[in-house]
């Protein structure tokens, strides 16, 4: 079996296994979005103006319990320096866990917009383009979320350190995604939605290929 | 001359500022099944999971099967099987998942007699999480099997296995030695490792303090180290 395909197996029948891990993150999200419309107070028109930037924090603040999660298991019994040791190949490993994270961070935000659409009242008839917007942008979590969880799976400042190392790196994903989700909310009258996906695409297509590289840096000895 | 299945020369790792090894230069044949004995802390486990590439030497080299630790670590690891202090399993994974995930890297295809061997067929479908440690233990010597590995490495293996668990593990051991595998156990059983093995190595303080036939190991020492 192709190695990235056995590495991705092995995580998504991970994922299936722990599944109610993702129904709590799910929760802590929707949770998340439910307070930042309190903070808005019943103003319509500004829970619609700020329901993208709300659903990418929650997202973001969700994302970092989901990647921590995905390598609890790897560490529990050593089982990552397991397949190592196989010998595995460290880069199928990485992409293995980095897909398996996208899907799972995809469907956890896809989940979260008829929550942002009911407590913001902010839907849109291009759902297709948000489906594709949410992907993107969890590709821009999932990619350095990953490398970034498995460099602090063995701390015990794992908690503190994933989301200080994680957010100011995935801050132009972050904008790419709050820019683009608004703009297919509030509408798009100047053209902008084209060059926020760009920049989506740009930072995915650096992250995906720099984090395989350095992975078994990370995760050897 | 006998081929050697494991050279290292003045191998050394250290832990911060303690040396776990220090200037362990050792041979052991192809073939041959050797105990590895000495009290707790003495670098037994260092010295396998070097020898595993588990861990980089930060002194000296070490050759297994052939191969150099440090400049060709996936070929060493085609050939090394460690039965190590951690499981190396998935917990929320059944037991039969778990070998399927290790041969799917192997490229093998899942050996289910292999959990039958291990006494473990009952239990195939169900997850490691339920398991008792004799029974992980048991689990790791299926995947260790699994490898078929030409040198393997066990570091107390008979830890956490009960009665039939060691006469299991009495007769995996006969079986890689009648296959030809060389086969490396640390154990703080001398007398067992005595009727097992062909030649002992004792560790202490990270150094390599005897070495001979495994009959011939002395209870102490020369430096005055006590085997249990």
């Amino acid at each position: 079996m192709n190695p990235f395909v056995a590495a991705l197996r092995k995580d998504l029948l991970l994922q299936w296994r722990t599944r109610s891990q993702l129904v709590a993150v799910f929760v802590f999200g929707a949770s998340a979005l439910l307070l930042f419309s309190f903070a808005i107070g019943p103003n319509a028109a500004a829970l619609r103006q700020f329901a993208g930037g709300f659903l990418w924090l929650a997202l973001l603040l969700a994302s970092t319990l989901a990647l921590a999660d995905s390598f609890e298991s790897e560490m529990a019994q050593h089982a990552l320096e397991g397949l190592l040791l196989l010998p595995a190949d460290p880069r199928a490993l990485y992409y293995g866990k980095a897909v398996a994270n996208l899907l799972q961070l995809s469907l956890l935000g896809a989940a979260l917009v008829p929550v942002m659409v009911v407590l913001y009242d902010a839907g849109t008839a291009r759902v297709p383009a948000l489906l594709g917007i949410i992907v993107l942008g969890a590709a821009g979590l999932s990619a350095p979320g990953t490398l970034y969880a498995a460099m602090t799976a063995q701390l015990r400042a794992r908690n503190t350190l994933l989301p200080l190392l994680l957010f100011p790196l995935v801050v132009p994903a972050l904008l790419g995604a709050v820019k683009a989700t608004s703009l297919l909310i509030l509408g798009d009258p100047m053209g902008q939605l084209g060059a926020w996906t760009m920049l989506l695409v740009a930072f995915d297509a650096i992250y995906w290929s720099l984090c395989g590289l350095v992975f078994e840096r990370v995760v050897e000895d | 001359m006998t081929a050697l299945a494991v050279e290292t020369t003045g191998l050394s790792r250290r832990y911060g500022r303690r040396w776990a090894l220090s200037d362990v230069s050792l041979g052991v044949a192809a073939g041959s099944v050797v105990m590895l004995a000495g009290r707790n802390g003495s670098g037994k486990s260092t010295l396998l999971r070097v020898l595993a590439t588990a861990l980089r030497p930060d002194h000296g080299n070490a050759r297994v099967a052939g191969h150099d630790v440090r400049l060709e670590r996936d070929l060493v690891r085609r050939k090394v099987a460690l039965l190590g202090h951690h499981s190396f399993h998935y917990e929320a994974l059944t037991a039969r998942e778990n070998l399927g995930v290790a041969a799917s890297f192997l490229g093998r295809s899942n050996d289910e007699s292999l959990l039958a061997r291990v006494g473990l067929e009952a239990r195939a479908d169900d997850p490691v999480a339920s398991f008792s440690a004799g029974m992980r233990k048991r689990l790791a010597l299926a995947r260790v099997l699994l490898q078929d590995a030409e040198v393997v490495l066990l570091d107390e293996p008979y830890g956490e296995l009960d009665p039939p668990g060691f006469a299991l593990l009495d007769r995996v051991i006969s079986e890689l030695r009648s296959r030809g595998a060389t086969v490396i156990m640390a154990t703080h059983l001398v007398e067992r490792g005595r009727a097992l093995c062909d030649r002992a190595l004792m560790l202490e303080e990270g150094r390599l303090a005897w070495s001979g036939p495994a009959a011939l190991m002395p209870a102490e020492a020369p430096g005055g180290s006590f085997v249990p």
